[in-house]
Order: C-alpha cells, then sequence, then structure tokens
C-alpha cells in the first residue's frame, strides 16, 4: 500500500507493506535512525515522536495509519542550525549517557512542556512514566526538562 | 516486534467499517487506537489477516453534550478524555481514571472503546465506568443497542459485544451535586496497568449521609465488578471512620482474585479492601458542599 | 603541568563531547548500520527448559521466499567449536552456538534463519517444527544439588561446576572465642542487566582479502576480537571488531556470545553482510544475568559488637552453561566481604551449580554488591542481635584511617581510605539524631519510618594482569596512544571502550590541560581494532584509573619529546619547559615561550632535524597497575513503610561517595545516580523469575520491572575525596559504587522500618506482598 506522511517538515510517499511498523518505516525507509527500538512491548518509549504535535511510541502504530500526519522526529529537533532548547537542557544538564533511550525522552519533553511549561519535579517524574532509562537514574534528565522549559519560558517572555 | 502479514483497511464512517467487518468476517479486527492489539500482533499472540482502522472516523470521536448526558466517542483517546473540560467539569472521575492510564504516549493513542472492547482485566477504564453507571452504545448493521455497563463485562477479556459489532460511544450522567470521587490505583511496578484500581463516587445527602455509593473495582478478579456489599452497607448510613471501613471489608466479597507473579490473590484482595476504603475516604473529602 | 598552572578543564563539570551527536539522532549504534546487501538473522529459540532435540524440519521455511538460509545445531557441529569460559571452573560443558541434541534453558537458540529483512526472517521461523521430548527441569541450585536432581550436563555426574575453598586467619578460633555467632541466609536475587540498547551485531565478510569486520554492540571490542578468532580460526589480523555506539552495557556486554559468532560465521558462509539484533524477549532470556548467589554467613562476635571473623558459605547459580566470566564473579564477593571493617579472619566456600537457566555473568558490581551486602547486612544483624546502634557497630569495626594501605583477611590490599568521615557526612546530611526521634515518634502514631545506613568499599581499576584468569585474553592493563597531528590538534586512541561513560570528555580534559590547549583541540576514538591498539576495555570502574594512567603516559611521552625538540629551539633545557596556552613556556616565565605550532613543524617538517630524535608526534603509552583501587562510602536513606499496603517511600536519600580525585564532577554525578537506580531496583523491584518449569515469567518489560522515574527518590550527593596513592591520576573508580552502596542501604532503611514487627530479614526485592506479608504475620505471632 501507499502511505504519504510529513516527516520533519518534509512530505513523501512510499510503497509499503501494511503491516510495517511506524518505526520501522522511519527507521528503514525513510533512514531515519535517531529514533531507537528498545522492547517489544511498547513499554520503554524508545522510539517515541511527535505526530500532530503528540507523543507517541511509533512501535505502536502502523506506517499505514501515520497517513497524512505531520511526523516529527529527534532529526527535525534542530532548527537552523540551532538545538531546540530541550536539546540544549540535555546536553547542559548532563541528562544522557549511553544516549540509547535520549531521543524519545527528548520527543516526550517537547509534548510535556507544550502542555504544562513549569512542571515541578514530581509532575516531570509522572510524565516519565512511558520512556525508561538505564544508565542516568533519571535526575538529570530531570534537571535536563526544567533546564528546557525554564529556556522556552524565557524565550517566549522576551519575544 | 515483527507482526505476521495482515490486508489494512481505512474506514471513512461507522457504516463502512460495519460494511467491512461483515465482508470479512472473523478474519477482520478493528482497529483503534492500537494499544493494546498491536503489542499482542508483535508478539504474533493475534494474528488477524484485515484490520479495519476506525481510529480517523470523526463521528466516533470527541466528547458531546446530549440531552443532559455526557456522551463519548468510541475512538476517543484517553487524552481527550482527561484533559476535556466537560469531562473535567462534570465527570471528573472519568477524567481521573483517564489520565492514569499508562503514560503520556499511551493515552496520546489509546481509545475509551478499544479499553472497554478489550476488557483487560488490570484495565482503568472499566473501574470508572462501572462506577458512573455508564451506558455502550454498540452498533451493527442491523441497528444499535445500549448495554450498561453493569451488563457489559462478562469474563477475562469478553464483554456483551457481539461479532460485527462497533462501540461508538458510552454516555455518562453528569456528577451531582454534593458528589465527590477518587481513583486510586496500585499500579503493576513494570507494566502500569492496576493491579488493583478502585473507582469511588459518593453522593451526600442534605444531612450528610450517604446518598449513594458506587464503586468500580479492577484489577482483582477476571472482570471489573461493583462491590454491591460495599455501596448497600454505606447507604443512607453517616460516613465516618467506622462504617467506611466495615463496609470497605467487602470489597473482594465473593470474588475469585486474580494471582500472578506481581500479587498474590490474598494480596489482592487486601489491596482491594485497603483501596476501597481509601478511595471512598477521600471522595467524601473532596465533596464541595 | 607546572606547579602555579590552574588546571582549566580537570575537576570542572564540563560539558560532555559526545552529547551533540546523541541529543540530535546521529549516533551510530549497531542497529542503525546498512550495508548494501545486508541479510537479517533472527533466532529460534527453546520454548523448554530442559529437553531432548529429536528432530528440526526447517524446508518449509527455506521454501519461503526472501529467506537465504536456515542452519541449525547440526549445520554447525564439527564447523564450529564450543564457545568459551575464560574463568577457571573445574567442569566446563560443551556450549555450541547453536543448541545440538538437547536444549537447556528457555532461549537457547536452536535455529537462525536469514532472509532480506526481518519480516520475512521472522516469518520462517513460524515454520520451523522441532519436536522435542520434554526433559525433567531443576532451577533451584540448592535442589539442584540434591541426589536425585536431574542432571543437566550428564558427562559430569552431578550439576555441580567447581567447589573451591577460600580461608584465612585463624577462622577456627575466631569461632571458639566468640561471645555468639550470629547466623543467617542471605539471597542476591538474579537480575537482568537491561541496558537500553539490546545486543546485536552486524557482520561482512571479503572472500577475496578474507577480513572480516565485525560491529558489535560490546564493551570489549579486542577481547572479543581475540575469542572470535578462536571460535572462528581466522588470524587477528584478518579481522576489525568496532564497537559502534554502545546502548549500555553495565557488564552483559562484555561477554562473548553465540549470536555474535553466529552472525560472523554466517556472514562468511553466505559472502553476504549478515545483521543480527537482539529483541527484548531474547534480551530478557539470553543476555547474561547477574547475581544469583545464595549465602550461609556465620559471623563470631563479641557481645561488644566487635566482628572477629566471617565464614560464608556460597551456593552460586551458573545456568545451564558457562559464559565468558560466569565462575569469576562469586569470587570477587568472597574476596570482599568484610567490606570495609576489620575482620582479622574469613573464610567461604563456593558451589557452582548448574540450572536449567541463562548464565549470570558480570553485572554492574560484579561481586561487589554482594559482598557489600554481607558485609553491611551482618552489621545490621549484630547491631539488631546485640541492641546497638547501626551507626555505632560501623564505627567501631572500621578499619581505621592510620592502617592504610590496609590488607584484609582475604589477602587484598586497600590502597587509601578514611571511612568515618563519610560515615559522619551522610549522617549529618540526614540528621541522624532528629530522623530518630521522628521514628520514634511516628512509630507511637503507627507511622513506619525506617532508616538506613550503608558504608562500602568495593575494588576498582582491574587491575594486575596477575588477578585476572590465566585463560583470559588480554591483561589487566590498559593502553594508550596520543598523535598530535600537523596542525597541533589532537588525536587519542584509547584502550578501554566507553558506551555512556564519558571518556570522550573525560581524556580530553586530562589532554587539554596537560598540554596547555583548548578541549576542542582533543578528539578521543575508541572501540575499532583496525584503529585502536590493543586494549581490554571497559568494565570493572577502570576506564579512567587504567584507561586514564596509560593516557597519562602517552601524553608524558609526548611532552619529553616535544620539550626535547622546543629546548633546541629556545635553548632552554627540557627539564625547565611547561605546556601552556598553547605554548611550550619557561616554567619560571611563562612569557618567554613558543608556540607549539612551530614545534609541531619542526617534528613534522624535519627540516632540520634534531639528532636523536625522530619525526612525528605520536606516543603510546601500556599502563599495567601495581594495585587495584577501593573506592568507598556511606549511603543513608530514610523510608516509610505504608503497614497496610507493604509500599516503600523514599522520604530521603543520601549518597556520600569517595572516588579519589575527581576529573569531572558532573560525569560522577551521573555515574552515581545511574548506580543508586539499579541498587535500588535490586533492592525493591527486580528479579527474574523462573517457574519451576524453567519458564521465564520475566520475560518481558511488561514483567520485569526495570525502575521508572516515578519509582525513584531524588538523590542527595556529597562527596570525601581521598585520592588514590596507586595511579598518577589519584583516581578510584565510580561506575559501580552507587549500584554498591543503595542496595544494602535501602534494605537496612526497610528492615528498619520493620523493627517494631520484629522482623529482622527479608530477602530482596522487598515487593509490598512481601513486606505486607511479614507483617500479617508478625501480627498474627
Ligand atoms: C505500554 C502500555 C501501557 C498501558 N497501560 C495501561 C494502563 O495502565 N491502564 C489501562 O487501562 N490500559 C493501559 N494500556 C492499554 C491502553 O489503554 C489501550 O489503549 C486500550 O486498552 C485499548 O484501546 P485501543 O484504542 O488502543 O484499542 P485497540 O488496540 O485498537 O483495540 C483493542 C481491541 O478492541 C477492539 N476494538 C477497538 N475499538 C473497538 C470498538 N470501537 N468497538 C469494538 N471493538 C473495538 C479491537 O478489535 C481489539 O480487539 C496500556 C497499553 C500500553 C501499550
Ligand atoms: S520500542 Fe517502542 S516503546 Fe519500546
Ligand atoms: S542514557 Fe542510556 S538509557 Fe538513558
Amino acid at each position: 500500500m501507499r502511505v504519504t506522511v510529513t516527516i520533519n517538515g518534509q512530505r513523501r510517499s512510499d510503497e509499503i507493506e501494511d503491516r510495517l511498523l511506524l518505526v520501522h518505516y522511519l527507521r528503514e525507509v525513510a533512514q531515519l535512525t535517531g529514533t531507537h527500538v528498545g522492547c517489544e512491548t511498547s513499554l520503554c518509549g524508545a522510539c517515541t515522536v511527535l505526530i500532530n504535535g503528540k507523543a507517541v511510541k511509533s512501535c505502536t502504530v502502523l506506517a499505514a495509519q501515520a497517513e497524512g500526519v505531520e511526523i516529527t522526529t529527534v532529526e527535525g529537533l534542530v532548527k537552523d542550525g540551532h538545538l531546540h532548547p530541550v536539546q540544549e537542557g540535555f546536553w547542559e544538564e548532563h541528562g544522557l549517557q549511553c544516549g540509547f533511550c535520549t531521543p524519545g525522552m527528548l520527543m516526550l519533553t517537547t509534548d510535556l512542556l507544550s502542555r504544562n511549561p513549569d512542571p515541578s519535579e514530581a509532575e516531570i517524574r509522572h510524565a516519565l512514566d512511558g520512556n525508561l532509562c538505564r544508565c542516568t537514574g533519571y535526575q538529570h534528565i530531570i534537571n535536563a526538562v526544567q533546564y528546557a522549559a525554564r529556556k522556552m519560558r524565557e524565550t517566549r517572555k522576551s519575544a | 516486534m515483527f507482526p505476521a502479514s495482515f490486508q489494512y483497511h481505512r474506514a471513512a464512517s461507522v457504516k463502512d467499517a460495519l460494511g467491512m467487518l461483515q465482508q470479512f468476517g472473523d478474519d477482520a479486527k478493528l482497529l483503534s487506537g492500537g494499544h493494546s492489539l498491536l503489542p499482542m500482533m508483535k508478539l504474533r499472540l493475534a494474528q488477524p489477516t484485515h484490520l479495519v482502522d476506525i481510529a480517523g472516523v470523526a463521528e466516533l470521536s470527541g466528547v458531546r453534550e446530549e440531552g443532559g448526558k455526557i456522551v463519548i466517542g468510541g475512538a476517543t483517546i484517553h487524552d481527550n478524555v482527561a484533559s476535556n473540560q466537560i469531562v473535567r467539569n462534570k465527570l471528573g472521575l472519568l477524567a481521573e481514571v483517564a489520565s492514569a492510564i499508562g503514560d503520556i504516549q499511551v493515552r496520546n493513542r489509546g481509545t475509551i472503546g478499544g479499553s472497554l472492547a478489550h476488557s483487560d482485566p488490570a484495565a482503568d477504564y472499566p473501574a470508572g465506568v462501572l462506577a458512573l453507571e455508564g451506558e455502550i452504545k454498540l452498533e451493527s448493521s442491523s441497528g444499535s443497542r445500549v448495554v450498561k455497563a453493569q451488563d457489559f463485562f462478562v469474563d477475562l477479556l469478553t464483554t456483551a459485544i457481539k461479532p460485527g459489532e462497533i462501540l461508538t460511544g458510552v454516555s455518562f450522567t453528569p456528577h451531582p451535586a454534593r458528589t465527590g470521587f477518587a481513583y486510586l490505583k496500585h499500579r503493576q511496578p513494570a507494566s502500569g496497568f492496576a493491579i488493583v484500581g478502585i473507582a469511588a463516587m459518593v453522593t451526600l445527602d442534605a444531612k450528610g449521609n450517604c446518598e449513594r455509593v458506587r464503586v468500580g473495582v479492577t484489577g482483582l478478579g477476571a472482570k471489573a465488578f461493583r462491590p454491591a456489599a460495599v455501596e448497600s452497607a454505606l447507604a443512607g448510613k453517616k460516613p465516618d471512620t467506622g462504617a467506611i471501613g466495615t463496609a470497605a471489608a467487602h470489597a473482594a466479597d465473593g470474588i475469585d482474585p486474580l494471582s500472578d507473579i506481581h500479587a498474590s490473590a490474598d494480596f489482592r484482595s487486601e489491596l482491594a479492601r485497603v483501596y476501597t476504603r481509601r478511595a471512598i475516604q477521600q471522595a467524601i473529602a473532596r465533596i464541595k458542599t | 603541568m607546572a606547579a602555579g598552572i590552574v588546571p582549566k578543564f580537570v575537576g570542572s563539570r564540563v560539558k560532555r563531547r559526545e552529547d551533540p551527536r546523541l541529543i540530535s539522532g546521529n549516533g551510530t549504534y549497531v542497529d542503525d548500520i546498512k550495508l548494501p546487501g545486508m541479510l537479517a538473522a533472527v533466532m529460534l529459540r527453546s520454548p523448554y527448559g530442559h529437553a531432548k532435540i529429536n528432530s528440526i524440519d526447517v524446508e518449509a521455511a527455506k521454501k519461503l521466499p526472501g529467506v537465504v538460509a536456515v542452519l541449525t545445531g547440526e549445520d554447525i557441529r564439527g564447523k564450529l567449536p564450543t564457545l568459551i569460559t575464560a574463568a577457571p571452573a573445574q567442569n566446563v560443558p560443551y556450549h555450541p552456538a547453536l543448541a545440538q541434541d538437547r536444549v537447556r534453558f528457555v532461549g537457547e537458540a536452536v535455529a537462525v534463519a536469514v532472509a532480506i529483512d526481518q519480516y520475512t526472517a521472522q516469518d520462517a521461523l513460524d515454520l520451523i517444527e522441532v519436536d522435542y521430548d520434554p526433559l525433567p527441569v531443576i532451577t533451584d541450585p540448592e535442589k539442584a544439588l540434591e541426589a536425585d536432581a536431574p542432571v543437566i550436563h550428564e558427562q559430569f555426574g552431578n550439576n555441580i561446576s567447581t567447589r573451591a575453598e577460600v580461608k584465612s586467619g585463624e577462622i577456627d578460633r575466631a569461632m571458639r572465642e566468640a561471645d555468639r555467632i550470629i547466623k543467617f541466609r542471605l539471597v542476591n536475587q538474579r537480575l537482568a542487566p537491561v541496558p537500553m540498547e539490546p545486543r546485536g551485531a552486524v557482520a561482512q565478510w571479503n572472500p577475496g582479502s578474507e577480513y572480516l569486520t565485525l560491529w558489535s554492540s560490546t564493551q570489549g571490542p579486542h577481547l572479543l576480537r581475540s575469542y572470535l578468532a578462536e571460535v572462528l580460526k581466522l588470524p587477528e589480523h584478518r579481522m576489525r571488531v568496532i564497537a559502534p555506539e554502545v546502548g549500555g552495557g553495565f557488564g552483559c556486554k562484555l561477554n562473548v556470545y553465540a549470536e555474535e559468532v553466529m552472525t560472523a560465521y554466517l556472514a562468511m558462509l553466505l559472502n553476504k553482510p549478515v545483521k543480527w539484533i537482539e529483541r527484548r524477549r531474547e534480551n530478557l532470556a539470553t543476555t547474561t544475568h547477574g547475581r544469583d548467589l545464595i549465602t550461609y554467613i556465620e559471623a563470631p562476635v563479641k557481645n561488644d559488637g566487635t566482628i572477629l571473623g566471617l565464614k560464608a558459605r556460597f551456593i552460586c547459580d551458573m545456568g545451564a552453561y558457562l559464559q565468558l566470566l560466569t565462575p569469576m564473579v562469586p569470587g570477587f564477593a568472597g574476596m570482599m566481604m568484610t567490606g570495609c571493617y576489620k575482620v582479622p579472619a574469613m573464610a567461604f566456600e563456593q558451589l557452582m551449580v548448574f540450572t536449567n537457566k541463562m548464565a549470570p555473568d558480570a553485572y554492574r558490581g560484579a561481586g561487589r554488591p554482594e559482598a557489600c551486602f554481607i558485609a553491611e547486612r551482618t552489621m545490621d544483624m549484630i547491631a539488631l542481635e546485640l541492641n546497638l546502634d547501626p551507626a555505632e557497630i560501623r564505627r567501631k569495626n572500621f578499619i581505621p584511617k592510620e592502617a592504610f594501605p590496609a590488607q584484609i583477611a582475604s589477602g587484598l590490599i586497600y590502597d587509601s581510605g578514611d571511612y568515618e568521615p563519610a560515615l559522619d557526612l551522610a549522617l549529618k546530611h540526614i540528621d541522624y539524631p532528629k530522623v530518630r526521634a521522628e521514628q520514634a515518634e511516628g512509630r507511637k502514631h503507627g507511622r513506619y519510618i525506617g532508616i538506613g545506613i550503608c558504608s562500602y568499599v568495593e575494588i576498582c581499576g582491574i587491575g594486575p594482569s596477575p588477578m585476572l584468569p590465566p585463560s583470559m585474553k588480554g591483561g589487566g592493563w590498559e593502553s594508550a596512544t596520543i598523535r598530535m597531528e600537523p596542525d597541533s590538534k589532537v588525536t587519542v586512541l584509547t584502550g578501554v571502550s566507553p558506551h555512556g561513560q564519558g571518556q570522550e570528555t573525560s581524556f580530553a580534559q586530562l589532554v587539554a590541560d596537560e598540554l596547555g590547549i583548548g578541549i576542542d583541540d582533543v578528539t578521543v576514538v575508541h572501540g575499532d581494532t583496525a584503529i585502536v591498539q590493543y586494549g581490554t576495555g571497559t568494565f570493572g570502574s577502570r576506564g579512567t584509573s587504567v584507561g586514564g594512567a596509560a593516557l597519562m603516559m602517552a601524553v608524558q611521552k609526548l611532552q619529553a619529546k616535544m620539550k626535547k625538540i622546543a629546548s633546541t629551539m629556545m635553548e632552554v633545557p627540557p627539564d625547565q619547559l611547561t605546556f601552556n596556552n598553547g605554548t611550550i613556556a619557561m616554567a619560571s616565565d611563562l612569557t618567554k615561550s613558543i608556540p607549539l605550532q612551530r614545534v609541531v613543524d619542526a617534528s613534522y617538517g624535519h627540516k632540520h632535524p634534531i639528532p636523536g630524535i625522530e619525526p612525528g608526534l605520536n606516543e603510546a603509552g601500556f599502563y599495567e597497575p601495581t594495585a587495584c583501587t577501593f573506592p568507598f562510602g556511606t549511603h543513608a536513606c530514610v523510608v516509610e513503610v505504608d503497614a497496610d499496603t507493604g509500599v516503600v517511600k523514599f522520604l530521603r536519600y543520601v549518597a556520600v561517595d569517595d572516588c579519589g580525585r575527581i576529573i569531572n564532577p558532573l560525569l560522577v554525578e551521573g555515574q552515581v545516580h545511574g548506580g543508586i537506580a539499579q541498587g535500588i531496583a535490586q533492592a525493591l523491584y527486580e528479579e527474574v523469575i523462573y517457574d519451576e518449569n524453567g519458564q521465564l515469567l520475566t520475560a518481558t518489560l511488561m514483567d520485569y520491572a526495570v525502575p521508572k522515574a516515578e519509582m525513584l527518590p531524588h538523590y542527595e550527593l556529597d562527596s570525601t575525596v581521598t585520592p588514590s596513592p596507586i595511579n598518577p591520576l589519584g583516581v578510584k573508580g565510580v561506575g559501580e559504587a552507587g549500584t554498591i552502596g543503595s542496595t544494602p542501604c535501602v534494605v537496612s532503611g526497610v528492615l528498619d522500618a520493620l523493627k517494631p514487627f520484629g522482623i529482622k530479614n527479608l530477602d530482596m526485592p522487598l515487593k509490598p506482598e512481601k513486606i505486607w506479608r511479614a507483617i500479617q504475620a508478625a501480627r498474627k505471632a
């Protein structure tokens, strides 16, 4: 079957097998390997991308279901050569070690901050329910999210 | 991680979907949020040959008020229920239950219709829909019918839905005045599903006695249920600590509890009793008088 | 660095240099590698814990369009030898890469399908028919020792792999002279390491040059190459092993796996690149597990709380086959089980037992968490029996500061230590007297607060080569090469193979300071056997203490050469020169200098050669440590137990760690945080469960509880700094400290909360139900 989507602002259309998972479509067909696969049971969140701005686990969506949507992957966060505040936060606050969970964490954070521009530590911990990290023990990730939140609030204020 | 082959069909309307269900018969499955079905297909525990995707059917999605009732379309995602202003203001318990499901990503895809149709014994919605005495609308090519929540959950992963039917919506009566509610969930640490989940709603009369107590229990048995003995024990009573404790002690009465590596039958029963007590207490504490 | 020059980078919170690629989706993990014509391999795995294979029918699978090959154990019999264990053991079973005749644990590979993609390969697996005869299964190591237990490897007659005893000091006298002997049983349950990136390998064979390239998600590319060379009978110079970006290891990616061998073998057989990517279910069933140690402890003590000795019997579950280091891990537990205490005598017996399970191997801490758990539970038990304060009992038995370097009963020599300040600091942070008062008050109102304390010491920086098993390829040393390029930028090649630890940053910090250059002028390269000289790899918190020391040796050689060149140019003796801010300068007057670039030009250009100095700026260092390092610290926590539900809630978590000198506090914190999370996971959440039929009940992440952010506390960190005299950097290692200190700390806290119920001991993980049951039982009694 044919699927047409917009990925990181670029429209593309591909002939695919009906059963192809979105994560495999992104990784194998669109060659965007920043989105990772860390489990088979939809629990780890490493595959998180944005569909129309909302965080979803791309391992639990068929590519076919993505017809007509806008997808943002980690590769689409950098704008005009500038890191997204969320990326900046993870870098500044040492929010990653092996980096495998990171793309999923970044995408989830993007969704979170669009709903809640100033989340508390408890709210961030709760929001991370669908994203596992085995390296950081999460604390630096929480700092990273707060850094990004601050930065985005400041930019909004000055704008 | 790699589902077996199938044919994917996108339904444009309920009618369209019903037609396809009829055409493909037992080989077909409805696909809504896909967050119960796809995980099973990825492990090849389910291998349907036709998927009929109803996620994009506009008439199935969203919240509307209709003749004093609040109706939630079958393909409405959990996040939209949790954040919808009508639901939050008039049906707070359901918003609270919806926001306790899985995680942000799951709530961004999973739907109320899919959850109820799948009827996982550890799912959250069933507890809320039971406590709220929701009415479930089912449509088939031969017409539609309404099933009360009480009658909807039949057994483990089994509901009143018949082959060829689509769950198109659930309708609820808004919370009356002097009503408080709470949803408490003991999470299975790995999956995040409910080991036990208790939805409680209490309405007090003008004197402060219990006018109506509704409790929905999930996780404990093969299907979600309302513990009748708990509800009746409090009816008309002053809800003091003693009365609540006595009532909550019946939360697991007559149930054959599930047992697994995360919680034995005994422990699940005890959790049901403890959380029932706490949920009722919290519900009462939240009543605005 | 000359005296008076303040380090610019070492000691500061330098942001990681590996991050820009990782936060933008530009990291290349093994699954991201695509080669033209590449095929996908998928393994068919045993659904039985123990069974005889009667036959395997692969014909239908082979006929499926897109399938290129299907192999079973019969296809490799006689062609691929047994997989290897490097650690000494008495009974070592034959371990084929694909099962032959029998399967011995759930998940053992029985066949492999190779196809154009993973979907098709998976379809092929569904068409393979295996005829099994189930055999009796044994999963409990203690039952496996019984006379009528089913025997897993018939050739040995029973299920014992190895029996070993270590005894030192006058343990019998200690037992005689004790006022009392405290006896108890401890279980370090089986854990799954679960790096977020599962394992994976890509192999490419060039039949023309007979050259194999293997990308693998490994912690030790050189070790992997050496062992693969042996199994595949290929010379090492015809093999290149690359560890690309590795998504976490925690010890489990040190092993040399059947799938790595098979992927390479298939590429050679089919003359096509082959990729194998582990799925999470395979990861939970077939990646090496950790821990799984039952210990029977006897501690002779005086009534004043003085410990006189420690005696232990270990039942070590080895699983069905021995993996690379499986038999070595429990030994570390024994050698370190006396912890930070003066224990004049010790003895331990190890019984290593086969069961129908996956083998455990190194997992974050590898033996030291087990050891620390023994030492700390012993201290708590003594405190409980003698009604003494758990903090004071530790203080009383600490090895005193004056005793360092201190040889302990097992023979190990602790390099440096000062245990009391760390304990004091941790107690100060939680406000010990106050929280004890709150605890007493709470108990009156049915609030069960517990205070957990754990003073740990661990062994890092392995280490003198003789400490490693004789059959282990590679030694305890580490290597580095430093190259100043013609534009005076620096490339560092390190033999360690970081996968999250951040040495691309910390090593650049070291080099930048030593050479007086910017951190962006240094690039650290690792993980490729064709580029990097031999190295042993990253494990046992050795990366910085051993790898960093090797780097310092190389740096010093480079400095010496450059000073010599500069000396002739400046007409100043080399020993009066130093590196400063892009120049080589007189140490006594930094304004008298020449730019580094001029020295580099002189060296590379070699137009006016200096007698006795070769062209080029490339130096290597191989550092063999003379001893190990012993980081230590005290963790303290305050928890509250909900007596109705058994749920444990954290009120505080404080960690005071001493890992010697700190190169980058940001990285150290990250390591400690991650370590604590994994240690808490053992204490409260995680456990690999097999039923008595050998079925793995924790086969997916839906059942194996890797903690989420909400399940972990906010960590409050502090440190003391006691430099190690062992290595030139004074560093000790920090990769595992958090894991080691946190598990006993949390268990100690929970049991302290349960003290009013008379509950003395509970096996981990301390799940709500276990706690609730213990309380129920206590209330009934
Ligand atoms: C990681 C993860 C965590 C989760 N955690 C929780 C949790 O904590 N609590 C919880 O309650 N749930 C949880 N879920 C399940 C989630 O809520 C699912 O979304 C829900 O159970 C199913 O809804 P769906 O729309 O995704 O259904 P689908 O997967 O699309 O369908 C499920 C079943 O229902 C049928 N069906 C779907 N729609 C209809 C309809 N309108 N009429 C008739 N039949 C229909 C399908 O044919 C299928 O058999 C979790 C899921 C995941 C992946
Ligand atoms: S790969 Fe999608 S949640 Fe793990
Ligand atoms: S950084 Fe390694 S899993 Fe999160």
